[in-house]
């Protein structure tokens, strides 16, 4: 029964941070973008589904509530501001969306309030990522930091990093999406991205082993945990080469990938902890009352279903996007 | 009292909740509209209904909206500034809310979409059947809701292991007599919502004298739903107070304003409770009443605030008050919902125009009384968070400090108060513009999963352009 929550947790995190992602990212590069025509049809890439992919943000919340509530009592109360900024910037980016066709005069008032509040979600995820991987001042399986207790230039930096990496999803679901142009605009942006990310992740890893953080110790005792950097570093290869051929589907799927192996790493390295080192995934565990009763209806029934639809969502509105044709 | 970090989270709660009720209750209410006029256009085919159905449908995809906004907060808010209660409570009260929002989402994404673009793609009955889901969706969406915060007002089917609420029977939580008395009451607040909304648009064109068919429809559905709703709701009114007093006499010795065990208790009906000197200032009272209201008996004893300690207190003003403010709406629903009716009968309503500008004037009321009567509720259930277990004081996030909840706070009342001006001044213009000749499919890019998608269809008539000045 745990496990089964374990993997439906995971599920709802990867999705998340796949769909997401690339509309976050798309966001952030949106505040770089100079005329309306681009800004539309940048928008346009993302107008049917972001609102769907956010739903996955309120579903994970809500799983780990029901079945690990210490995890999400913990986590809640320590990253308290920087989570009001991403739930800040999560409301402010969605009226934003609906709100800017509306406006003529104040529309870069929404503009602005799109890319920032894209950039600040984007951001605080990664700092959360960040403080995690650094460990959470933790005594007795309480959280003893204080309003800033997850704030270090080790998490900052995550925080940068993951406005690149999503900046980079959101670069290659571009080229995925759009012709001409914009097409162009997006190699353009992942030739420069993705070194950048490289970047990111050669110094987040430099500097973890020069702190010497206990996640450190894990992977010298475990050689399997090199499997997944192992795909992500082929994920990045083909990465290249996919831009090279000019695949429109290819960066957006390797991205993805190195996305997923990046996940597997964490997930890997921190098991059998959910809060790293101090609260393990049984002890933060629901009772069985708890996730039985959960099973039998959302678990077995739903949650399929949910996943169902968003493959179904996704075939609906699949292929490049025509600036101005009707979908249908 | 002093500017504590609990004292701040509790206005944060109650602000960021208050705000999100306003919309569900009034979608949810909408819905069930939605699908009555829409097997009422199939039933007679005729297009007036249809018009006013898509009409209506615009203004339902942007509250749902403003709903969704304004509800990922509150889902994270529990963890963030009541962890110790979301810690205890999590193995029962997390369950549910992941069935709130699983069967929601299920249910809502994929007939929503159905609503959307399906009426020329899909055949009838499963349009209609779609309409339905879509209002069954956020009915157990409700649900869930209820029988959460029933299970904090009157916690059962659990025991306390390890500082846990570990649920030792799912049966009694569901099935709890104050879930089924409770959910029915907030139902046809929802429903009351609904129908005063659409009976008032009707009151305001017919005031206007423009689409006066469609106001017609929107005029008689909507006072013949309320005339029927409401006196349901002074029934579950009732039975809602009887639970109060069976399971929660601090709470109703507040809401009474009752200081001192009485027998034979008498009804304060206005007083300004004094709780420094424990007694009523300017209060008139009618002698007997009370013990009639609660107990059906004219000698019954009922228990007075002095006889539990102050600490086991609820604060008296608010609930005494609120209580009142909404029976008093309450009543005045009723007037309006029997006397509309009536003088349809008579065909007179149409020339009555004091009545329609109350009509009018009247759509604020509902709102009201949901937000009054979940004060009742919650501010009554005080200094408990989980009646009788858990006080309020110890649910808090300990290390919380007044500086960062200072700043959720305001940071939330900006951004609230911003799409709040935005949301309800676009519904204005919805409203302004008018059902007329606006029978329209929606743009290509309205999607399911974007409810506010609905209303970005162009007006096409000229009114409406001319109404939206841009
Ligand atoms: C009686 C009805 C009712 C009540 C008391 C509440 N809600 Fe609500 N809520 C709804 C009825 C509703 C709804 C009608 O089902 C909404 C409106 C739009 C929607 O999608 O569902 C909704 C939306 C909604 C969403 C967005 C879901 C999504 O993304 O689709 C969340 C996270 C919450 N609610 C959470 C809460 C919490 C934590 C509450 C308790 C304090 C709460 N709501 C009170
Ligand atoms: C004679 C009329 C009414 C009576 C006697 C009555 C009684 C009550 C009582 C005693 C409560 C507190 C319940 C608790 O503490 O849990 C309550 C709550 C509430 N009332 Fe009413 N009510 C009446 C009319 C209305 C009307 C007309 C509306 C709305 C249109 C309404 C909406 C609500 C809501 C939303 C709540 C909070 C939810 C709940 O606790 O169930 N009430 N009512
Ligand atoms: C949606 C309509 C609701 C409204 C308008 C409402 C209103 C309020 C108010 C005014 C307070 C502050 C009471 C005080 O501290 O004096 C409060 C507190 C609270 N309510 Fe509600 N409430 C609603 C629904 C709910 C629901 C459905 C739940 C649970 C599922 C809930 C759980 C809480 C909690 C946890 C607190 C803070 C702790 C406490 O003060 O007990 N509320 N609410």
């Amino acid at each position: 029964m745990i496990s089964f929550w374990v993997a439906v947790l995971s599920v709802s995190i990867l999705l998340y941070v796949l769909l997401d992602g690339f509309d976050l990212g798309i966001g952030i590069i949106f505040g770089f973008m100079p005329t309306e025509a681009r800004r539309a049809s940048l928008l346009q890439a993302i107008e049917p589904l972001w609102d769907g992919n956010e739903t996955w943000l309120v579903v994970t919340g809500v799983v780990l509530w029901g079945a690990f509530p210490i995890v999400y009592a913990t986590l809640l109360s320590a990253f308290y501001l920087p989570l009001l900024a991403m739930l800040g910037g999560l409301i402010l980016r969605g009226v934003a969306f609906e709100f800017r066709d509306k406006a003529e005069r104040l529309r870069w008032i929404w503009d602005a309030g799109f890319a920032l509040g894209s950039l600040v979600a984007a951001f605080v995820q990664g700092v959360a990522v960040g403080a995690l991987v650094e460990g959470l001042p933790m005594s007795d399986g309480q959280y003893v930091g204080g309003d800033f207790g997850w704030a270090s230039p080790f998490a900052l930096l995550c925080g940068v990093g993951l406005c690149v990496g999503y900046a980079l999803l959101g670069a290659a679901w571009l080229a995925y999406k759009c012709e001409g142009e914009l097409k162009d605009t997006a190699y353009r942006l992942i030739r420069f991205l993705a070194p950048g990310l490289l970047f990111f992740l050669v110094v987040v890893f430099a500097f973890a082993l020069n702190k010497n953080f206990a996640v450190m110790e894990r992977w010298l005792t475990r050689p399997i945990l090199f499997l997944f950097p192992m795909v992500g570093v082929s994920a990045g290869a083909l990465l290249g080469a996919s831009v090279k051929q000019r695949w429109d589907a290819g960066p957006f799927i390797t991205v993805a990938i190195i996305f997923v192996s990046a996940f597997g790493t964490l997930a890997l390295s921190f098991w059998p902890y959910m809060i790293p080192f101090s609260i393990t995934i049984d002890q933060a565990a629901a009772p069985r009352e708890s996730l039985s009763f959960m099973f039998w209806g959302a678990g077995l029934f739903v949650f399929p279903l949910m996943l169902v639809y968003v493959v179904f969502n996704y075939r609906v509105f699949r292929g490049k996007n025509r600036p101005s044709a009707d979908h249908y | 009292m002093e500017l504590s970090a609990l004292l701040l989270s509790r206005l944060q709660f109650a602000f960021t909740v208050s705000f999100h009720i306003i919309f569900p209750s009034f979608t949810i209410g909408l819905a069930v509209w939605l699908t009555a006029l829409e097997a009422v256009y199939q039933g007679t085919g005729r297009p007036v209904f249809r018009r006013v159905f898509e009409f209506w449908l615009k203004i339902f995809g942007v509250a749902f909206g403003l709903g969704v906004v304004s509800g990922i907060v509150l889902a994270f808010q529990f963890g963030t500034n009541w962890s110790v209660l979301s810690r205890m409570s999590g193995p029962i009260q997390g369950p549910l809310l992941t069935y709130e929002t699983f069967t929601a989402f299920a249910l809502e994404a994929s007939f929503f979409g159905v609503l959307v673009f399906g009426r020329r793609r899909v055949p009838p009955w499963l349009y209609l059947f779609s309409t339905a889901m879509v209002a069954l969706g956020t009915t157990f969406s409700a649900f869930w809701i209820m029988v959460n915060n029933s299970w904090m007002q009157v916690p059962v089917g659990y025991s306390l292991e390890n500082g846990a609420f570990v649920p030792k029977d799912w049966a009694a939580i569901i099935f709890s007599p104050v879930v089924w008395v409770r959910f029915p009451h907030m139902l046809l607040a929802s429903f009351i919502t609904g129908a005063f909304c659409v009976a008032a648009t009707g009151a305001w064109y017919f005031l206007r004298k423009e689409f006066e068919a469609e106001a017609r429809v929107m005029l008689r559905m909507g006072l013949f739903l309320a005339a029927l709703f409401v006196p349901a709701q002074l029934l579950f009114g009732h039975l809602t107070g009887d639970y109060v007093h069976k399971y929660q006499p601090a709470k109703f010795a507040a809401i009474e304003g009752r200081w001192e065990t009485e027998q034979p208790a008498g009804e304060v009906v206005i007083a300004w409770p004094n709780s420094k000197k424990e007694a009523n200032d300017f209060e008139i009272k009618i002698p007997f009443l009370g013990s009639l209201i609660a107990s059906m008996s004219f000698d019954s004893k009922e228990v007075g605030l002095k006889d539990f300690p102050v600490h086991e207190r609820p604060p008296v003003v608010i609930p005494f008050f609120s209580f009142r403010i909404m029976v008093g709406c309450g009543l005045a629903m009723l007037a309006l919902a029997w006397l509309g009716p009536y003088l349809i009968w008579k065909g007179r309503l149409e020339q009555s125009r004091w009545l329609l500008w109350l009509i009018f004037l009247s759509f604020p009321l509902p709102f009201i009384a949901t937000l009054t009567g979940w004060f009742t509720a919650e501010v009554g259930r005080q200094p408990w968070t989980v009646y009788g277990v858990l006080r309020t004081a110890d649910a808090a996030t300990p290390f919380l400090t007044t500086r960062a909840v200072a700043i959720s706070l305001v940071l939330y009342f900006v951004l609230y108060s911003f799409i709040f001006l935005f949301g309800v001044f676009y519904i204005y213009r919805l409203l302004q513009a008018g059902p007329a000749g606006a029978l329209v499919t929606a743009s290509h890019d309205a999607t399911p999963s974007r409810p506010m998608s609905v209303a970005k269809t162009p007006l096409v008539n000229g009114q409406a352009q001319e109404a939206r000045g841009d």
